[in-house]
């Protein structure tokens, strides 16, 4: 019985002291956001505005979109609608090339992720540069994010150290964090200067505005935007917002949950292009619209990308982000990726023992255990239920359906006490690989309530 | 007021005297309790496997089995909620339903919230660590969830307050998964097994004596590890220590 997150988590862990330091680290940021949401007597009431913000929104797309494309071209944006992750691709690709680019530097966007933006660009000969230090990191390491807000969370100081000192020249064995951010800093202004245009993602688009919100610490979002004249900002049509009295209930949640910080450090709003330059926005659906239809699914939309869900996830905290096969880990990716392709992504469902912790913490409160809950009840229909869980299944239901057959089991079970150990703990005994087994009572409840010695 | 005694499967089996301990603690508290016999599962392992179809019958005979009851009452708060959470959808094309959801009760929340005792007679000088359980916890009510910013309560702690010499703590991560899970903890047992190990060592760390809460499936799973490594720490289901001395 076995996943491909199983065997995935079963080869972190066998690092023990890297999954201890990383279940330290992420539960440290789950600390820190308990503390940031205990400071707000409001805090419930927040969540039950975000959520019901959500929902109004997300059944008005039509309108609101409409809104916001209106408002933002009369604020001077170019305004593009992108059905799919190739349309997404296509229209960034036209952009720069109408405006000769060749050099690209980009804030963090978990979309340009999504849709594959980056090998894309680099393809059709644009060179892409990523301006977040932790996407940075994990970019000249040649690997994924291992977690949507901190990209480079499972990487130790040492081997930055080791990579800045090959692509950067820093000096040998200092891994100093505040040395390393300064080299990369340095590292990244070159680029900064050169570069031909500036992309970012976005947090949030506020209808009643036509404004673009995205929220960062490094400010690295700001220079790219600040220093080109050709802005591109993109984002998944689930991101509007109706008003900016709206946005002030999820700006409060939003680095609170996601960081354990009471505001991120930039809170950029973007309207207009610059003087002289151009400002495009590309609204993405790429299979948005869809869990709209999903029937119990729907508050998947909810989601604000916060990564709370991740640091509290006991599970994605010991089995570390690369263990999930799809690029979104944890609760909220295990149900965005069921929802994109449930035959694909079928092995991430088993990557939860329904703890709820999530469901708890979610600002926006997206039933994330309870949706895995429905996603297990599809496996089997979908051929993807494990072959021993569904016979152990059956045979659990063959025996409990019939009280006589399940009390003849009873009477038997002792048995299996006093077996030879090898047969007991064979290796088939998944659960007698690292436990005991349960020592079965010799008279059960039922026959001693019917020897009337239950008093 | 007549109470129906649900005994889950695995305490019938692995547990039993979890199951007269919370028979003689409700006698005790002048409850006419009966255990309709021959109960087998309520039809969480296979729902929450994947297989709902499979719990559909058994959901059905647990309906059957409790008609007539005021109230039916277990000592396992994952059950429990089990059929107050599921029922209602698996049985949705029953046309007469016997049991009614908000009647079904954990036993610590049936003492706590319906019978109310003010003392009980028993004493347990023990320190003991409280095993607040996901589904306990965040589920049904048990204690305030540590991701909400509510007051803090804890109703297996007002209960065990009851008890004479008893020293009560919590762990660190008071309400972090133990790794239980049902067949998650054989599907994903590499996880399982180490939640369960920094579940234990939290627990022991509290200088705790025994590990106590209100499900008997947590507190199997920790025990096997317990037992497999030969740790100094026990387990005891709450009601074990509350029906101390009947």
């Amino acid at each position: 019985m076995s996943t491909m997150h199983s065997r995935a988590a079963a080869g972190f862990l066998k690092d023990g002291s890297h999954a201890q330091w990383h279940d330290d680290t992420l539960w440290m940021v789950r600390q820190k956001r308990d503390r940031m949401s205990r400071r707000l007597p409001e805090w419930e009431h927040l969540r039950d505005a975000a959520c019901a913000l959500k929902m109004y929104s997300n059944s008005h797309l039509p309108e609101l979109l409409a809104q916001f494309e209106h408002n933002a071209t009369a604020n001077g944006a170019v305004v593009h609608w992108a059905r799919d992750a190739r349309e997404y691709r296509e229209t960034v690709l036209k952009i720069l090339r109408d405006h000769g680019a060749h050099l690209f530097i980009k804030s963090k966007s978990m979309l340009a992720e999504e849709c594959g933006l980056n090998p894309y660009l680099e393809e059709n000969g644009i060179e892409t540069v990523e301006s977040d230090l932790g996407e940075r990191i994990v970019q000249l390491m040649h690997v994924k994010p291992s977690h949507i807000v901190l990209p480079a969370v499972h990487i130790r100081r040492q081997e930055i150290g080791r990579l800045f000192e090959k692509e950067m020249g820093t000096e040998q064995g200092n891994c100093d964090p505040t040395y390393l951010t300064h080299a990369a800093r340095k590292n990244l202004r070159e680029i900064f200067k050169k570069a031909d245009a500036a992309m970012t993602g976005a947090n949030f688009a506020v209808a009643s505005t036509g404004e673009m919100v995205v929220c960062t610490n490094e400010g690295n979002a700001d220079i790219g935007t600040s220093l080109h004249k050709l802005q591109i900002t993109a984002f998944g049509l689930d991101k509007i917002v109706p008003d900016l009295r709206s946005l002030g209930v999820f700006t409060r949640l939003l680095a609170r949950s996601g960081t354990g910080q009471p505001i991120t450090s930039y809170t950029t709003h973007y309207a207009r292009p610059q003087e002289g330059g151009e400002f495009h926005i590309i609204i993405v659906d790429n299979g948005r619209s869809d869990i709209l239809a999903k029937k119990g699914h729907e508050k998947a939309l909810n989601c604000l990308r916060c990564g709370a869900c991740m640091n509290t996830c006991p599970v994605y905290r010991r089995s570390g982000g690369y263990s999930y096969t799809y690029f979104i880990p944890g609760p909220i990716g295990i149900n965005l990726g069921m929802l994109r392709d449930p035959e694909k992504y079928s092995d991430n469902v088993s990557a939860c023992s329904l703890c709820m912790s999530c469901s708890n913490v979610c600002p926006a409160k997206v039933d994330l255990g309870e949706q895995i809950y429905l996603w297990r009840q599809d496996l089997d229909s979908l051929g993807k239920a494990d072959k021993i869980k569904k016979a152990v299944s059956g045979a659990l239901n063959t025996v409990m359906k019939r009280p006589a057959v399940f009390n003849t089991a009873l009477k038997l079970a002792p048995m299996v006490n006093h077996a030879p150990r090898p047969l007991v703990y064979a290796k088939i005994n998944t659960w007698g690989s690292g436990r005991e087994m349960p020592r079965f009572a010799t008279r059960s409840f039922n026959s001693l309530w019917k020897k009337g010695e239950v008093k | 007021m007549k109470v129906g005694l649900f005994i889950p499967c695995y305490v019938n089996a692995v547990y039993p005297q979890v199951g007269v301990a919370s028979y003689k603690l409700l006698k005790y508290l002048g409850l006419d309790v009966e255990y309709p016999v021959d109960q087998t599962c309520c039809g969480q392992p296979m729902a929450n496997a994947g297989f709902e179809g499979s719990a559909r019958r058994l959901a059905d005979q647990l309906d059957e089995k409790f008609a007539g009851y005021d109230y039916v009452v277990g000592p396992s708060a994952s059950c429990a909620v089990f059929i107050k959470g599921h029922y209602q959808e698996l049985l949705k094309d029953k046309p007469h339903r016997c049991l009614s959801e908000d009647r079904v009760y954990d036993i610590c929340g049936f003492l706590h919230d319906v019978v109310k005792p003010s003392s009980l007679p028993a004493s347990f000088p023990h320190k003991v660590s409280i095993h607040n359980s996901c589904h306990g916890v965040r589920l049904l009510g048990l204690s305030s969830p540590s991701e909400r910013n509510i007051p803090y309560f804890n109703k297996l702690r007002n209960l065990l307050s009851l008890v004479r010499g008893i020293e009560i703590t919590e762990p660190e991560r008071p309400d972090e998964c133990c790794g239980f899970g049902g067949m998650f903890s054989i599907e994903e047992d590499a996880v399982s097994l180490a939640m369960g190990r920094s579940k234990v060592q939290r627990h022991m760390a509290t200088g705790a004596e025994y590990i106590t809460g209100a499900d008997s499936s947590c507190l199997m799973h920790q025990e096997g590890i317990i037992r497999r490594e030969h740790l100094p720490i026990k387990v005891i289901h709450i009601v074990e220590i509350l029906a101390q001395g009947l």
